[in-house]
């Protein structure tokens, strides 16, 4: 079996961490069933990062240059991915937005059938099995795909990133495939970027989670707390939807799913769609000033208490050491 | 504008850690729990109404909305819940859930696209029942259309066009679409001023959220047309995604309620060894 991954860039040229958990997926599954594995690389100026995927343990790292992949546009994607996908039994990409975008139309295209958001594979009597998380993650299912190709992508939480071997991978350049029709008829206008510091949530060791209870002082009362802990910020959707802070903090069934060493959930009651996002965090942390809030189920450590009073004493008490 | 949004019925969302898994792991048992519209589906009809009106006066529609749903009898409940809102037509394939999977339910959608020629689909960007997150894009790249995913916002521009703000990592990509297109819906597309259509005024807002129907029209609706078709008269019925199996995710255990701020940090110092 061939395996291919896509690997993801931000700005059509610096690799993405999150290309790190597909690598790990794909090589599970060429081990499960017999073969190798490529890694697939499209940007802008995608050297670099193909020079630093060489050291992945693939059989080759494929590389397609030009302007139109700065992008990542699932129109303009998907003809070379699946062009040079069809010579393969499996495409792998992880599931952040770039994946979940492009990975479904990749598969409509090679008559493929898709597993999304995979939290493992295993394999029984000569198949793959995907396993699953479904309605929130409150069930697994294990899913075959019947078709000759199959398409999938990995929840970035539930593997280990792939690590650097001394192998050296050779690199080879593949063209750009024509343009599909749709893609005359999208026009890539601008890139909101939220400026962070911080680390990523899906790569923090820690993250601080607030809710609707911050009000207008979310980043005043958890600022300093995420800076004491070098941690990343988090949020519920109540917050997001307030306009306390951006929506790409979102934690939760849709928003980013995490599973950090711990996690603060601050002012945040525990519905079923936020702990679809966290559950799988090391340790848990709860403030909230409520004792029957649902959250305090799953923490590890729960705190009742004012978060306006309980947070920054928390900092000094973290302060002082 | 003539709009089709796509709506699935799931089991409640908000009661999913209700569901029971039998020991042999056959299936999901989600009896006891309410039917409901998806919700992701439910905001992208909002999005379809608002895009098909001038805001201040939502009664009248400017195109057509037309609601198309894959399920059995039972689901023209739903259908008739998306009329009373303000659609204007329904289509039903029959079907049972377990003769469907991602590809089959795109094929059909392309077969009513190619049949009512609409200048927009809209989808949920997920089912919260099998969390698949895959139908939006298998169909667009089915019909060849354009599309924007996980759309938070939607403006309809002089020329026709749509810009169309996305929620990706990282920021809010925006999009320009030449219908006909495709786009999937995120949470915030129902916020008062995520949606404007191009008779809307660009600082109109919305009340937060969806719409409710009003009684007389759930009356109405009752009349408002619903044709049902054939599964096998609009797709392949090959399964390609099949279910193995089900296993309940490890529980995880409540552990304590700490008295104050210093026992936090000293049962995270030297318990969990997490500082
Ligand atoms: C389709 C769908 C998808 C969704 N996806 C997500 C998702 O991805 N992520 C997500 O988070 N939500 C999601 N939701 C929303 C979810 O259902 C909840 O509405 C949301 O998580 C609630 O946010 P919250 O806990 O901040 O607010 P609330 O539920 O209002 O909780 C606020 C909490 O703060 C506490 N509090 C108030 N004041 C104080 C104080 N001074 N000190 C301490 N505690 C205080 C209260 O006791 C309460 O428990 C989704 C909903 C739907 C329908
Ligand atoms: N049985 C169905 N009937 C109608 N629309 C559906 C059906 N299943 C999925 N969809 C649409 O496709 C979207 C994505 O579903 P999924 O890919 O299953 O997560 C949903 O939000 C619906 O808009």
């Amino acid at each position: 079996m061939k395996t291919l991954i896509i690997a993801e860039l931000s700005a059509g040229k610096e690799l993405r961490n999150s290309t790190l958990a597909a690598i790990s997926f794909a090589a599970t599954a060429a081990q499960l069933a017999g073969g190798s594995y490529d890694i697939l690389v499209l940007g802008s100026e995608p050297q670099q990062a193909a020079e630093t995927l060489a050291k992945f343990g693939a059989h080759e790292v494929l590389v397609s240059a030009d302007p139109s992949f700065e992008h990542p546009l699932a129109e303009v994607f998907a003809p070379t991915v699946s062009e040079v996908g069809k010579e393969y039994q499996l495409l792998v990409a992880t599931a952040s937005s770039f994946g979940k975008d492009l990975m479904p139309r990749v598969a409509a295209r090679l008559d493929a059938a898709y597993a999304g958001d995979c939290a493992a594979v295993t394999s029984a009597s000569d198949q793959l099995v995907y396993k699953r998380p479904m309605f929130a993650g409150n069930a697994f299912g294990d899913c075959t795909l019947s078709t000759p190709i199959q398409v999938a992508t990995v929840r970035q939480s539930e593997v280990e990133a792939a690590k650097e071997t001394d192998s050296q991978s050779p690199i080879r350049q593949v063209a750009k495939s024509p343009d599909s029709p749709a893609a005359q008829r999208v026009e890539f206008v601008a890139l909101d970027a939220v400026k962070s510091e911080r680390p990523e949530l899906t790569d923090a060791r820690v993250i601080v989670s607030g809710g609707r209870a911050l009000k207008d002082k979310f980043f005043d009362v958890l600022e300093p707390l995420a800076d004491q802990l070098g941690a990343a910020l988090g949020a519920s959707r109540a917050a997001v939807d307030a306009g306390y802070c951006p929506g790409d903090f979102q934690v939760g069934q849709t928003g980013k799913i995490v599973a950090p060493e711990l996690y603060f959930a601050v002012g945040i009651s525990g519905a079923i769609q936020h702990i679809a996002g966290m559950k799988g965090s090391k340790v848990i942390v709860a403030i909230n000033k409520d004792p029957d809030a649902p959250i305090f189920q799953l923490s590890d450590y729960g705190l009742v208490a004012d978060l306006f009073d309980a947070v920054p004493e928390l900092v000094s008490a973290l302060k002082a050491g | 504008m003539k709009i089709l949004v796509a709506l699935k019925r799931v089991a409640d969302p908000d009661n999913a850690n209700k569901v029971k898994i039998p020991a042999d792991g056959s299936k999901i048992d989600t009896a006891g729990l309410e039917w409901k519209i998806n919700p992701f589906d439910e905001y992208a009809l909002e999005a379809a109404l608002r895009l098909t009106e001038n805001g201040s006066t939502p009664k009248k529609r400017e195109g057509e909305v037309i609601v198309v749903t894959l399920g059995p009898k039972e689901t023209e409940t739903t259908l008739r819940g998306a009329l009373a809102t303000g659609a204007d037509r329904a289509i039903r394939i029959d079907a049972n859930d377990d003769e469907l999977d991602g590809r089959i339910v795109a094929d059909a959608l392309k077969k009513v696209v190619e049949e009512e020629a609409p200048d927009l689909v809209i989808l949920g960007k997920q089912a919260v029942d099998g969390d698949s997150n895959q139908v939006g894009q298998m169909l667009a790249e089915r019909l060849n259309y354009p599309m924007a995913t996980f759309a938070a916002t939607i403006d309809e521009e002089e020329a026709g066009t749509l810009l169309v703000g996305r929620e990706v990592d990282g920021g809010v990509m925006q999009l320009r679409l030449t219908p006909p297109c495709l786009i999937t819906v995120d949470l915030r597309i129902v916020a008062p001023s995520s949606v404007h259509s191009k008779l809307t005024a660009k600082d109109f807002d919305y009340n937060e959220g969806v719409r409710f129907a009003p009684l007389p029209a759930i009356m109405k609706a009752k009349k408002k047309p619903l044709v049902v078709k054939d599964l096998k008269d609009v797709s392949d019925l090959t399964l390609t995604t099949s279910y193995q199996g089900f296993s309940a995710p490890a529980a995880r255990q409540a552990g304590i309620v700490v008295n104050d701020v210093a026992e936090l940090v000293q049962k995270l110092r030297d318990e969990a060894r997490v500082l």
